[in-house]
C-alpha cells in the first residue's frame, strides 16, 4: 500500500529545515515523556534554561564544556566531510591529553608559554597518529574505519588507566590511584574568566572552516567523501589525501584532550572526557558538518548538560534526564535522515483479486 | 596544503601564547570578589541553612552512600533543606559539582569520598563563609573539617564472625582503593578473624573502584573461585554479596544492613551512623559552635556498629561478639594493641604498646595472615 521512493538531492536549507523540524518534535515528544512520569516539563526546559544561562558562573560552566565540544566536533567533522567514519574522537582525545600530560609532568620547570606550546604540540601529534592507525588499516587493508576507531577508544581509555593506577600513580597520594595535579605552568590561564581554550576554540572553527570550504584539501576531501573513483580519475592521491585529512581530525580531538586536562582537570585521568568524544559524534552529524554551526550546536548541547547538572541538584532529579533528551534528539535526527532521502507514497493496489 | 596545515598550527601556537600573559591579573579579581566578611560566632537559623551533599554513589545503592543518605535525611526532618549530587567521579567534576551547589545558594557542604579531597580544599579556600566537612580525609582548614567513623572496631567484630564461619579457613575480602582506610580496615578484619580462628587467611582482590557492581561482582566470583568459602568486602554496592550467595559461600556486608540482598549468604555488616555526625555538626551551627574539626567516633559514640548477625552465623558467634563488643566499649580491648606482626612476620607493635591514632590513621601495611600487596 505504502511504497518508499528515493527523493530528489534536496537544497541545504530544506535539510537544516527538516532536522530542525526533528529537534522541535523531540522536544515535544521528551515533554511527553515528562509529563507522564511526573515531571512538570516546562519546569524542566526552564529549569535547564536557567541552571545553563541565568548567572556568570553558569554561563562560564556552559562555555567550559561548549569548548572541548566544538574543538572534537570540528575534528570529526573533516572526517565525516570524507565520508570516513571516525568515532575515535573519544580515544584521540584521551591520546592527546596523555601527550600533553607527558610534557606536563616532566618539562613543568620551563616557562609557561613554552611548556603550553610543547603540550599543545604534543597533544595535537598524539591525537592525530592515533587516528592514523585506523586510516592506514583502511588504505591498506580495506578494514571498517567505525569498527577500528570504535575499538581504539577503549584501547586509549584502558591505555589512561593503566597509567592512572600504574607507573604514573601519583607517589604523594598515599595509595590513591591518581596522577599528579599539574605545576601553574602547565595550565591554561584565564581570560575574561573562562580558560583561554575558547580563543583557541573561535580560532579553530575559522581555520576549519576556510579548510573545508577555501582550500584545494577541502576540495580534495569531499570529492573523496563523493567518491573514490572520482578522486582517483581526477588524478588526486588518494592515501595522501585520507592520512593528511585524518592527522588533523585526530589532532583537533587530541588539542580538545590536551585543553581539557590542562585547563579544566588540571591533572589526568581515565574520566576526562566524560563521554563528549560520542556526543561530538552527534554534533557533528546535527551541524551538517559546517563549522560554524558545529560552534552552535556545541554551545545548544553545552547548554544541556549544564542544565541537566543543575536539573539534578535542583529538582532532585537524576542528571540523566538530559542524557535522555539527547538520546530521543539524536533518535528523531536519525529518523528525519530518512525522510531527507526518501519519502513514503501511497500507491493504489494495482494486481487486482489474484484469487 | 601544507601553507593551510603551518597556518593552522601557528595560528594556534599564537593564540596559546597571547593569553599567556595577561590571564594572570584577572585571575585574582575573580577571587577577591566571592570573599566576604564572616560571621563566625553567631548562630544559624535552621531556615537559612543549606546543606549540599556531593555523593560518590547513588542514594539507593544500599551501601556506603545510602548511609550518607540517612544524613541527609534526619537533617531534612529537622527542617534543613538539603541538595545533594549522586554518582560523582572523584576528578574535576566533584569540583563543579561543590561549585554547582554552592551557586544554588548552600552554605554547608559535605564532600562523602576521599578523592574529593583536594577539590574540596580548593574550593573552601574561595569560600570561607561557607562551611565545609569532607569524609575520611586528612586536610583540615577554618572551615573544613574531616569526618569519619572509627570503622576498625566494626570491621574487627566481623573478622570474629567470618573467623567463626569459615570451613576452609580462606577468607576474601573486595577491596576498592589501596590506602590507608582500605588498609585498616583489612587489618583490623583479619585481627578479628584470627583472634578466634588463628589458622585463617585473608586474600586482598582489589578492584580499583568504589562504586561498580559489576566489577566488584566479577572480583568477588574471582575470589571465591579460589576457594574462600567467607569473604567481606570494601565496596559501596551488594554486587559481592550477591556473588557469594550464586557461589553458596557466605558473605560480609558494609555500609548498611542489607540481609534482604542474599538472605541465603548473609552473614552481618559493619554499619556506619553517618547521621550521628551529619546531624550533631549541622546543630553546632545552629548554636552557634561550630568550628572546624576532626570528628573520628567509634562505637561508643554509635558513630559504627555490627549488624545484627543473621542466622547463617556458626554458633556461639553471638556471644563472642558481645564478648569483644563489650571489652572494645570499656577500652579493654584495642584491635591495634599488640603485638601485632606485618606480612613477613616482622613485630610492628610490640606487646602491651598499642598503635597510635596517627599510626592507625596512615597504616600502609599489611598484617600477618593477610594475603595480597598493600601497594595495590
Amino acid at each position: 500500500m505504502f511504497r518508499v521512493v528515493k527523493k530528489d538531492e534536496l537544497t541545504h536549507k530544506k535539510e537544516i529545515m527538516i532536522r530542525i523540524s526533528a529537534v522541535i518534535l523531540a522536544l515535544i515528544f521528551v515533554a511527553i515523556v515528562m509529563t507522564i512520569v511526573g515531571y512538570n516539563a516546562l519546569e524542566i526546559f526552564s529549569n535547564i534554561i536557567k541552571g545553563s544561562l541565568s548567572s556568570k558562573y553558569r554561563i562560564v560552566e556552559t562555555i567550559n564544556k561548549t569548548i572541548p565540544l566544538t574543538v572534537l566536533s570540528l575534528g570529526v567533522a573533516i572526517a565525516f566531510k570524507m565520508k570516513f567514519w571516525n568515532i575515535g574522537a573519544e580515544g584521540q582525545f584521551y591520546m592527546g591529553a596523555f601527550g600533553a600530560t607527558f610534557v606536563a609532568l616532566n618539562f613543568s620547570y620551563l616557562p609557561s608559554p613554552v611548556v603550553l606550546t610543547l603540550m599543545f604540540i604534543a597533544g595535537a601529534i598524539c591525537g592525530g597518529l592515533w587516528a592514523l592507525i585506523p586510516a592506514l588499516l583502511k588504505t591498506k587493508f580495506e578494514t571498517s574505519e567505525t569498527l577500528v576507531t570504535l575499538m581504539l577508544n577503549y584501547i586509549a581509555i584502558k591505555w589512561i588507566s593503566y597509567l592512572q593506577y600504574g607507573p604514573w600513580k601519583d607517589p604523594n597520594g598515599i595509595g590513591f590511584p591518581k596522577i599528579a595535579t599539574f605545576e601553574k605552568s602547565a595550565v591554561l590561564p584565564k581570560v575574561f574568566g573562562i580558560h583561554c581554550g575558547f580563543i583557541i576554540a573561535l580560532v579553530l572553527v575559522v581555520l576549519v572552516h576556510i579548510l573545508l570550504t577555501k582550500t584545494k584539501l577541502g576540495y580534495e576531501i569531499s570529492v573523496l567523501g563523493e567518491s573514490q573513483t572520482t578522486a582517483k580519475y581526477a588524478g588526486m592521491n588518494v592515501v595522501k589525501i585520507i592520512i593528511i585529512a585524518i592527522l588533523l581530525s585526530g589532532a583537533m580531538a587530541g588539542i580538545a584532550g590536551m585543553m581539557q586536562c590542562s585547563a579544566i582537570e588540571q591533572t589526568l585521568n581515565d574520566k576526562l572526557s566524560g563521554g563528549l568524544g560520542f556526543t561530538a559524534v552527534i554534533t557533528t552529524w546535527l551541524a551538517n558538518l559546517s563549522a560554524p554551526l558545529i560552534l552552535v550546536v556545541s554551545f545548544l548541547f553545552a547548554l544541556l548538560l549544564q542544565g541537566g547538572a543543575f536539573l539534578q541538584s535542583a529538582m532532585q532529579i537524576p542528571a540523566s534526564v538530559a542524557e535522555v533528551i539527547q538520546g530521543i534528539i539524536i533518535f528523531f535526527v536519525l529518523a528525519s535522515e530518512f525522510f531527507i532521502r526518501y519519502k513514503i507514497v501511497r500507491v493504489h493496489k494495482v494486481e487486482k483479486g489474484a484469487k | 596544503m601544507k601553507k593551510s596545515l603551518f597556518a593552522l598550527i601557528m595560528a594556534a601556537m599564537m593564540a596559546l601564547t597571547a593569553c599567556g600573559g595577561g590571564g594572570e591579573a584577572t585571575n585574582e579579581n575573580t577571587e577577591t570578589t566571592e570573599t566576604t566578611e564572616t560571621t563566625e560566632t553567631a548562630g544559624m537559623k535552621p531556615e537559612d541553612i543549606k546543606v549540599g551533599f556531593v555523593y560518590i554513589g547513588k542514594i539507593n545503592d544500599e551501601g556506603y552512600t545510602q548511609a550518607h543518605d540517612k544524613g541527609r535525611l534526619a537533617l531534612e526532618e529537622m527542617g534543613i533543606e538539603c541538595l545533594y549530587a549522586e554518582e560523582v567521579p572523584e576528578n574535576a567534576d566533584s569540583e563543579k559539582a561543590i561549585r554547582d551547589l554552592i551557586d544554588q545558594g548552600c552554605n554547608v557542604i559535605y564532600t562523602n569520598s576521599f578523592g574529593f579531597m583536594d577539590y574540596t580544599v580548593k574550593v573552601a579556600e574561595e569560600f570561607p563563609d561557607v562551611k565545609f566537612g569532607h569524609c575520611s580525609g586528612y586536610k583540615t582548614a577554618e572551615n573544613l573539617s574531616t569526618y569519619f567513623g572509627k570503622m576498625y572496631e566494626a570491621r574487627y567484630l566481623s573478622g570474629i564472625v567470618a573467623g567463626m564461619k569459615t570451613e576452609a579457613n580462606k577468607i576474601g575480602y573486595v577491596a576498592a582503593m589501596p590506602i590507608p582506610e582500605v588498609i585498616r580496615g583489612i587489618n583490623a578484619f583479619t585481627l578479628g578473624v584470627q583472634s578466634v580462628n588463628p589458622d585463617a587467611t585473608v586474600e586482598v582482590i582489589w578492584t580499583n573502584t568504589w562504586y561498580d557492581p559489576a566489577i566488584e561482582k566479577q572480583a568477588a566470583i574471582e575470589i571465591l573461585n579460589k576457594g574462600c568459602d567467607v569473604i567481606a568486602q570494601h565496596q559501596d554496592t551488594t554486587a559481592p554479596q550477591i556473588a557469594a550467595q550464586e557461589k553458596g559461600a557466605f558473605c560480609i556486608g558494609y555500609n548498611s544492613p542489607t540481609a534482604s540482598a542474599a538472605p541465603e549468604s548473609y552473614l552481618t555488616a559493619p554499619l556506619f551512623h553517618w547521621e550521628k555526625f551529619y546531624v550533631d555538626d549541622v546543630q553546632r551551627i545552629i548554636d552557634g559552635t561550630w568550628e572546624s574539626r576532626s570528628y573520628w567516633e567509634g562505637l561508643n559514640a554509635g558513630m559504627v556498629s555490627l549488624d545484627a548477625l543473621t542466622e547463617n552465623c556458626a554458633e556461639g558467634t553471638q556471644e563472642a561478639v558481645d564478648a569483644a563488643t563489650e571489652k572494645i566499649m570499656n577500652g579493654e580491648l584495642h584491635p591495634f594493641a599488640g603485638p601485632i606482626y606485618d606480612q613477613d612476620g616482622n613485630e610492628k607493635v610490640p606487646e602491651g604498646t598499642t598503635m597510635t591514632d596517627d599510626e592507625i590513621w596512615n597504616m600502609s601495611w599489611f598484617v600477618k595472615g593477610v594475603i595480597g600487596s598493600a601497594q595495590g
